[in-house]
């Protein structure tokens, strides 16, 4: 990246340069205009399904594995939670009230805007080389000190220094690579095997995942890996500096936290 | 690092009015092929759109899985029922002798059948999963006759595009369109793992679609009614449950 080499601007001089002639080079921006819009509709979409998902989950919060599975059959495990209907049993004296309707209609809604958005994502990644220049690790990234390092020094709540504001260690690399690429598939992938529709056209899309049940499951497991992520992304987020690390992502433009400068 | 020239504001201005008017001729060739469901307003009608169009030009002949009579859920369990109407009991103590299904509308002979004409058109079966809305699902055997056969018999008008069908249940009504009405696995079922179809799966007759979600598929039915726009029928939505907040659609 151009501005990997280049010293960190101090915040004043950033904004300065906002206002100064087009003849003044700008530096280029730390998350490019696509990344930053597919990343914030991708979060909006995201706390949508996740949100309805729970709702869904609440109506029938038994798992199976296989094709088929109902309150007659056995079940892999059952979320010790409430649900909104009374025929499953909880062991709460209580029913919560039914949320399916507005759930179901908003998850696939959700689903749709966040699968047009990867989509997008996915072919300007490839036309400006975002997957390859961001997101692919260097060969040096991959050493295990070198992730290991990346891996225990927010574990000891220690901020990055000053330089990883304007780029990703191979860690974090990994990690946004495996999100996109293995996570979102497989999350849209088993949900999709649940439609009947969808399935009728793709048989496969459900049998090779075990069965109408078995997707569900995963997909209930994937969400939940998706859900971790969102933690840590969070987490190292409020470490690296809350608001220059989102205002990053809103702007593009970033500043090294106020501590190191 | 805003700069617009000249041709840059004549470049998107004319991407614009592209887009826009691309819009407007996709929603009425949409409109024209029938894909625009009739719940496809207010917030969420754009996800049942994309969700209706997009099976509708993937999904029109394709068939339900089918599954091995090894594969047949030992237990089926039959979701909760409301009460049943005084009406019902009458017709169950008479073995539902006197159930008629009646067919109108958009035909050239209405007409009402009992479950002995049905059981006397030849009899088809699929093993199929019945799917609930909330996620758990069995495989049954169901047994009836394809809907496509009975409106063959009353013969259709060439401007049909939905059928209505009415639940003996009070307030319970649904439709679907002529894919899924002509659709060789939607069933008038009225048996199911080789026998009648008990009154807790909706027996004696109850509306079979394979590629549609539980609830889609209505117990007791007693009408169709063949039209060419659902606009007359309740709020226009097309189904009870839409105008519960549920889609009309349900092949997700």
């Amino acid at each position: 990246m151009a501005t990997l080499g280049s010293s960190p601007l101090p915040a004043e001089t950033s904004v300065l340069s906002r206002v100064s002639p087009a003849s003044i080079p700008q530096p280029a921006p730390r998350h490019s205009a696509f990344v930053r819009f597919t990343h914030w509709i991708t979060t909006l979409c995201f706390f949508a399904l996740l949100v309805t998902g729970i709702e869904i989950v609440i109506s029938h919060p038994r798992f199976y594995w296989g094709e088929t599975g109902n309150v007659l059959t056995k079940p892999l495990f059952q979320l010790p939670i409430p649900s909104s209907r009374k025929m499953v049993p909880t062991g709460y004296g209580y029913v919560l009230p039914d949320q399916n309707g507005w759930s179901r209609a908003l998850h696939f809604e959700a689903a749709w805007i966040a699968v047009l958005t990867g989509l997008l994502y996915v072919i300007f990644g490839m036309l400006t080389r975002h997957f390859r220049k961001d997101l692919v690790p260097s060969k040096s990234d991959l050493s295990w000190r070198a992730l290991l390092t990346s891996f225990g020094k927010p574990l000891r709540l220690q901020p990055p220094r000053a330089a990883e504001a304007f780029t990703y260690n191979g860690l974090q690399r990994l990690t946004y690579l495996f999100v996109i690429f293995v996570l979102f598939p497989l999350a849209i992938w088993s949900g999709l095997a649940m439609s009947l529709g969808f399935v009728s056209a793709f048989p496969w899309s459900v049998t090779l995942l075990g069965g109408r049940q078995s997707a569900r499951t995963i997909h209930f497991f994937v969400s939940l890996a998706l859900v971790l992520f969102l933690l840590v992304h969070v987490g190292m987020v409020c470490l690296a500096g809350f608001w220059s690390r989102t205002g990053a992502m809103i702007t593009g433009r970033t500043t090294a936290p106020k501590e190191h400068v | 690092m805003i700069n617009l020239s000249r041709r840059k504001l004549i470049v998107s201005g004319l991407a614009a009015t592209a887009g826009a008017s691309g819009l407007v001729v996709g929603a009425r060739l949409a409109q024209k092929y029938g894909l625009i469901p009739p719940d496809h307003g207010g917030l969420y009608g754009l996800g049942e759109t994309l969700t209706y169009a997009s099976q509708r030009l993937l999904t029109r002949h394709s068939m339900a899985r089918e599954f091995s009579r090894s594969q047949i859920s030992p237990r089926p369990f039959p979701n909760e029922l409301g009460p049943l109407t005084d009406d019902f009991k009458r017709l169950q103590v008479g073995g539902f002798a006197d159930w008629r299904l009646s067919i109108d509308g958009m035909v050239h002979q209405p007409a009402s059948f009992s479950i002995a004409d049905f059981k006397s058109y030849p009899s088809r079966s699929h093993i199929t999963e019945l799917t609930c809305e909330e996620g758990w699902s069995y495989i049954a055997e169901w047994i009836g006759v394809p809907l496509s056969h009975v409106l063959n018999l009353v013969g259709i008008l060439p401007q049909a595009r939905y059928i209505v069908y009415v639940s003996m249940e009070p307030g319970t009504w649904d439709s679907i369109d002529m894919a899924d009405a002509l659709h060789p696995q939607t069933f008038l079922c009225y048996g199911m793992n080789g026998g009648d179809l008990p009154v807790p799966h909706g027996g004696p007759l109850r509306m079979r679609l394979p590629r549609q979600i539980g609830y889609k598929n209505l117990k007791f039915i007693t009408r169709l009614t063949v039209t060419d726009s659902l606009k007359g029928f309740g709020k226009g939505l097309g189904s009870a449950a839409a105008e519960a907040g549920y889609a009309w659609y349900t092949g997700i």
